[in-house]
């Protein structure tokens, strides 16, 4: 027992210093790497948010959506035309855009909610079409058809916090991606986390067990697209135009494949996930054409050897230590 | 009265071919439980090699079979063709991970089709290609004042005649029992001396062969082709399975041809901009009332 | 036959001991005209059923009587087509399963239904769902408050663990342990949302003699608890050996009811179980 104490603590410490280290490498990093990568980076961020936020649904509590990209493209349009129209800062649509996809996501959800498997499945892949066909269509003239909206501005907050070039988006969307992680942590762990992961694995014993299994559907959804609008905020920012086209079936399926690749519900796993899905076709770029040949055939390759992803969540003891360490530090 | 039924006759071939694509869908998930997501691009496929073999080989072909030899034998070309890929897709990208359950297979078969359609790109180009425009004399008949060109009866009738001969093997004959049987309950199928392997093989072949001839005929309809249009009717198709209720030979059908016919009425009479929109919606609709599709059977949950 | 097994014999009260037992304590639970159809077949018909605070009852019947129909409806999982589910003086008729066991009934499946991918304790720490409140917000922000219950939630799962015995498989994910402990760990995390009603469906089925035995006495050991036991059981001896109460259904009807020496001699529930003179001889 005793040993096994040991073992587990220098496990978590060599995992906390993991991720020190890690965090260290992400803060260096501009400064070694060429502008280019830098925005690569940016865009391996803006992934491991969708990441993240498609992972509270399909990982976390196993419901099938295909179409993600229409909560984020609420964000991002929400962002889009508020600032383009009526000159509202970026910052004060960070959370309004969040509020727009969460609040879109009840309205919709609510009454499909009960739907199955692949009958949901099919249900949000039409969302997330009728999102981008209505978008494409410009109803009432706000949304700018197949051109989308242009001139939107940076972030900022007065005139000493502005986010206007490649290292500062990087270090933007990377300060929101850690804080993300942070809540989503806290929230596996907690009984949230585990009303998720028993719908998952058995919706009726879910049910019997005490959990609201509708509301708790419906919490995942909402919360999964309040951090994909944040996502489109950043997005659209940083592009300084949003287009329907950004928004298309490919990238939920993307997204879809981000959370299967790194492991369902693991958010290391969700992070690698989105660091193949954006920097595989950047190493691959010599081969032109043949790039996303070869990122099919090694989607196919991933799953036949690796089926349940590449980091896939570990239960146990060691996710309880965090918890315990923490208490203990309130009490001494 | 006129403007309607012509209309819906132009309904009803576009939901033909969606009709022979979701049929592919609707087997393979019958019996695998698997959303082949890969099937559309088999579809757009067996276009292309209906359209190879119609630009390359056409003075061969109609020296040989005469003049509607071209159009039978694209289609067949592309039946075999796509019907062998559709069993080559299931050994690679399938079969190794039945085992592990449903999700890493949705991946592996959006990695297939991702291979596919950009495979297509490598091979044919990443433009559009056209059909050759006289593979059926371009003729406009005249039925009681309704207009409908030959070519529109051509599709028509093959594709009820396909449809009519799966219905009556999956529904009529010891084989198509075998299929249902292995629909409902795989494992006690094979108990009874179902052999699975052939049934996993026939589903895989015959999806994609329908699947690949829908392919020839919508490139004889609308002339153009492009490699990413399996997305769009795979999508199209898919729908049509839901709507009908998936797993399900007559939902298939009835789904496809609904979803055309309502695509067209939605183009008529609402907005061509927003037919899609409109039929997700009513496929939604459908959904909230009917969860299991138009003709799915509710199953009781058991405890 | 039950009467030569000396083992079972010592279990079983004397008849004025159980009558007396069933005279001090009042009925907590009962249905009222139960009804539930699937299509044309009426699965329970009418059903009345009691259930006695303090007491171990037991629902018999042959298979396909409608019994784990009965639990699915009183759980709220199946919607009944008519009658009453009163609890503690409170109609539960029409509410979901999840309101249901907050109000203090909390079951067991037939066919073992755990959480296969998360740990025996996650399974126990899931059952207090419904007696924690903390919220989306203070969990993401991970409060004073929110750990200070996490912690309790915690604890109190270890407790039920150690008290089913799988204490030392707390980190084995359910689907790891052998099939035995799964039937307990099941029992542990129904006990872990405090109900003050528990039901059990076919607790013993699959278990060996001795994990059957063992079994026994743990039911009633929880009586202790303050706990009232509704139980549907295959196991004569266990049904026999435990139950202060037993009512028999067949074809969704109740067809008796008693002390479960008086059920045992019932020719009408000889019955049902082994079917008419006449129709054995077809």
């Amino acid at each position: 027992m005793k040993l096994n104490k040991n073992i587990n603590q220098k496990n978590s410490i060599f995992k906390s210093w993991l991720v020190i280290l890690i965090a260290i490498l992400f803060i260096v990093l501009p400064f070694i790497i060429n502008a280019y990568w830098v925005d690569v980076l940016f865009f391996f961020g803006i992934y491991a948010l969708l990441g993240l936020s498609l992972n509270i649904v399909l990982g976390e509590v196993g419901l099938f959506d295909l179409g993600h990209m229409g909560f984020m493209a609420i964000g991002a349009y929400t962002t889009a035309i508020l600032n383009t129209y009526f000159g509202i800062p970026i910052m004060i649509l960070l959370p309004i855009s969040a509020i727009a996809a969460g609040a879109f996501a009840w309205l919709v959800c609510a009454p499909i909610i009960h739907l199955r498997g692949d009958y949901l499945c099919i249900v949000t892949i039409g969302m997330g079409e009728i999102i981008r066909l209505t978008l494409n269509n410009n109803p009432f003239g706000i949304t700018g058809g197949p051109n989308g909206v242009f001139g939107i501005d940076f972030p900022s907050l007065g005139s000493i916090f502005v986010v206007d070039n490649s290292t500062k988006f990087y270090y933007y969307i990377w300060l929101i991606v850690g804080l993300t992680i942070i809540g989503l942590v806290n929230l596996q762990r907690s009984r949230i986390g585990r009303a998720w992961n028993c719908i998952r694995e058995d919706e009726i014993a879910a049910e019997a067990t005490g959990i609201d299994v509708r509301y708790y559907k419906l919490l995942a959804f909402v919360l999964g697209a309040g951090l994909a609008g944040v996502a489109g905020n950043v997005y659209a920012t940083k592009l300084m135009m949003v287009s329907p086209e950004s928004f298309n079936f490919m990238e939920s399926c993307l997204l879809f494949s981000i959370v299967l690749i790194g492991g369902m519900g693991s958010i290391p796993g969700v992070l690698i996930g989105s660091a193949a899905i954006s920097l595989f076709p950047e190493f691959f770029r010599t081969f032109a054409q043949y790039r996303m040949l070869i990122f099919g055939a090694a989607m196919v390759a991933m799953m036949i050897f690796r089926p349940g992803g590449i980091w896939p969540r570990k239960r146990g003891a060691a996710e309880f230590k965090s918890l315990l360490m923490k208490a203990g530090e309130e009490n001494g | 009265m006129k403007i309607i039924l012509e209309q819906l006759l132009n309904g009803l071939t576009i939901g033909s071919f969606y009709a022979l694509i979701a049929l592919g869908y609707s087997m393979v998930y019958g019996v695998m439980k698997l959303i082949n997501f890969a099937h559309g691009d088999l579809f757009a496929l067996g276009s292309y090699l209906g359209y190879t073999l119609l630009v390359f080989g056409s003075t061969y072909v109609t020296v040989t079979f005469g003049i509607w030899g071209g159009m039978i034998a694209a289609m067949l070309i592309a039946a075999i063709g796509i019907g062998i890929a559709g069993t080559l897709i299931e050994r690679i990208a399938y079969r190794p991970i039945y085992s592990v359950g449903r999700l890493p297979a949705v991946v592996s078969a959006l990695g297939a089709s991702i291979v596919i359609q950009n495979g297509i790109m490598v091979v044919w180009g990443p433009r559009p290609q056209a059909y050759p425009s006289q593979v059926v004399p371009s003729v406009m008949l005249n039925i009681g004042g309704i207009k409908i060109t030959l070519l529109q009866v051509i599709i028509l009738a093959i594709s009820f005649v396909l449809m009519g001969l799966l219905y009556y093997i999956v529904q009529k004959t010891t084989f198509g029992a075998a299929i249902r049987a292995c629909a409902l309950d795989r494992d006690t199928a094979a108990l009874m001396g179902i052999n699975i392997e052939t049934i996993i093989f026939f589903i895989f072949a015959l999806g994609p062969a329908l699947g690949g001839m829908a392919g020839v005929m919508v490139g004889m309809y609308y002339r153009k082709i492009s490699f990413t249009m399996g997305w769009n009717y795979g999508l199209k198709a898919f729908t049509a399975t839901i709507l009908g209720g998936i797993g399900n030979i007559p939902g298939a059908m009835l789904g496809g041809l609904l979803l055309g016919v309502l695509e067209m009425l939605g183009s008529t009479y609402i907005s061509t901009a927003y037919k899609d929109v409109f039929v997700f919606l009513v496929l939604i609709l459908v959904l909230i009332f009917r969860p299991r599709g138009l003709l799915g059977e509710k199953v009781a949950e058991k405890v | 036959m039950a009467k030569n097994n000396n083992s079972i014999e010592t279990m079983i009260r004397t008849k004025q001991e159980n009558e007396e037992i069933n005279k001090i304590n009042k009925v907590v639970f009962q249905t009222d005209k139960l009804t539930k159809k699937f299509g044309g077949l009426i699965a329970v018909n009418n059903f009345d059923l009691k259930v006695s605070q303090g007491q171990i009852s037991s629902l018999i019947g042959p298979n396909g009587a409608g019994k784990t129909t009965v639990f699915n409806v009183v759980t709220g999982i199946y919607k009944a087509d008519g009658g009453k589910v009163v609890f503690k003086g409170e109609d539960l008729a029409g509410k979901k399963p999840h309101q249901i066991i907050k109000k203090g009934i909390a079951r067991t499946f037939q066919n073992i239904r755990l959480f296969s991918n998360m740990t025996c304790l996650e399974n126990v720490m899931a059952g207090q769902h419904c007696r924690s409140r903390e919220g989306t917000w203070s969990s993401v922000l991970q409060t004073p408050g929110q750990r200070k219950e996490e912690l309790e939630i915690k604890k109190n799962a270890e407790d039920r663990l150690k008290q089913v015995g799988l204490w030392k498989y707390q980190d084995e994910l359910a689907k790891n342990i052998a099939y035995g402990n799964q039937r307990m760990l099941e029992i542990g995390r129904a006990l872990a949302s405090n109900p003050d009603l528990l039901i059990l469906d076919e607790p013993s089925s699959g278990l060996n003699d001795k994990e059957s035995e063992d079994l026994i006495i743990f039911l009633k050991s929880l009586l202790k608890e303050d706990l009232t036991i509704l139980l549907i059981e295959h196991d004569m001896n266990v049904v026999m050996g435990i139950s202060h109460w037993v009512t028999v259904m067949d074809e969704g009807k109740k067809i008796a009811e008693g002390l479960p020496e008086d059920v045992y001699n019932n020719p009408q529930v000889i019955e049902a179980y082994l079917g008419k003179d006449e129709e054995e001889e077809e």
